[in-house]
């Protein structure tokens, strides 16, 4: 219906353009972007002549000519962009929409690259974060960068692929779809809280943030995937081999990653730097390393009868 | 039956995860000061030590138990009245 969607250009609907720029705020709290050129040109357009042209912006409407309905549909119309003007003011505040918008602005390229990168991760050599004036940069431009589109589509398709496991076994129910994917997540959190309580407890100077770990623990799906995937078509062998080729490879992969955020910039480089603290730091390291492989195992061994 | 034969760690839901928030948090929040952490030496007057910038491990858990002793004091009895409740009426 062309009379809710508020956010496309429309030029048959100034009216409702008009109601859509006076109460729209700033363009960074809107959730989705508005690309059409065209309503975002005559938005501002509208802005400047906003007080004297609402009033005949209610002749424009041509599709119905009872006034009654249009004015019910006006005063809907208000009511829908006041309340999505109101979501988007307390999500912002719940929610940081803005900070995940960032691990969401990737390419097929870079998903591609970052694939690679967690299933063979030996032959890359610059693991370091390209920063541009002190904010880090986009996922689209920069492979180490820790993203969470491949995190979330990799849990997505780890509980489907599980639900076609399960029903290769004839064990399948879709209430199991829901137990699967609860329980991964569960575990995600568990492992996200515990990686925290323990930089917590170490007092490591990171800006590791909360996204970014959640990130860093996503991505052992792709290899627990690619395992069941390979155990499906070709039996157990070929479980266990791609299976402990992945744990190889995300253990290298959080290794090499988590040791320039973590660690000081000399034990970085492979200097060897004494102290009591570099190796508390560095233990932390390979444990939160260590436990990518123990989850996917742990994840993945009731799939493959 | 299937359900059953699944391993222990399949059963979890996120309702026993906010339980297991809740029993750690109590557990947390019972350890009484005078009784029992001085005695054992995690007083509040044995963790802050040095003032540099390495507080240390045992320094960290005592101020975060601490924290949470002070912190989540009334909340606490907020939620646990609250899981009472729906444990009664709902087993």
């Amino acid at each position: 219906m062309d009379y809710t969607a508020t956010q496309s250009g429309f030029r048959q609907q100034p009216s409702m353009r008009l109601r859509n720029s006076s109460v729209d705020g700033a363009d960074g709290s809107q959730l989705f972007e508005d690309t059409s050129g065209a309503g975002s040109a005559s938005q501002a357009g509208y802005r400047n002549q906003q007080p004297g042209a609402q009033a005949a912006g209610f002749p424009g409407q041509s599709l119905l000519s009872d006034p009654m309905s249009n004015l019910a549909m006006a005063y809907g119309s208000s009511l829908a962009t006041h309340g999505r003007e109101i979501v988007d003011k307390n999500l912002d505040r719940f929610i940081p929409i803005s900070k995940l918008k960032y691990y969401f602005a990737v390419d097929t390229v870079y998903v591609g690259k970052k694939l690679g990168l967690l299933v063979f991760p030996y032959m890359h050599e610059n693991w370091e974060v390209s920063y541009k004036q002190d904010t880090p940069v986009a996922p689209r431009f920069d492979v180490n960068a820790p993203d969470l589109y491949i995190p979330a589509m990799g849990f997505i398709t780890y509980v489907l692929v599980a639900g076609l496991a399960l029903g290769t076994q004839n064990r399948f129910s879709p209430e199991l779809l829901g137990v699967q994917a609860s329980s991964a997540l569960v575990w995600l959190i568990m492992e996200v809280l515990a990686v925290l309580l323990s930089l917590y407890l170490v007092t490591v100077n990171t800006d590791l943030t909360t996204i970014d770990l959640l990130a860093f623990s996503g991505y052992k799906y792709v290899g627990m995937i690619v395992g069941v995937v390979a155990g499906l078509l070709f039996g157990r062998p070929a479980y266990y081999l791609s299976l402990l080729w992945c744990c190889a490879a995300i253990f290298v992969f959080m290794i090499r990653t988590l040791r320039l955020k973590l660690l000081s910039e000399a034990a970085a480089e492979g200097r060897l730097v004494r102290g009591a603290r570099n190796q508390l730091r560095m233990y932390l390291t390979m444990t939160i390393a260590a436990a990518q492989p123990v989850f996917m195992y742990w994840l993945t061994y009731h799939l493959i009868r | 039956v299937a359900l059953q034969e699944e391993s222990a760690s399949m059963a979890f839901t996120l309702y026993s995860l906010i339980q297991t928030a809740i029993l750690c948090t109590n557990a947390v929040a019972v350890l009484h000061e005078e009784r029992f952490l001085s005695k054992i030496g995690w007083g509040v007057d044995q963790g802050v030590g040095g003032f540099g910038d390495d507080p240390g491990v045992k320094a960290q858990i005592l101020n975060l138990i601490r924290s949470v002793r002070t912190v989540m004091r009334v909340p606490l009895i907020i939620v646990n009245s609250a899981c009472i409740v729906l444990l009664l009426l709902f087993g």
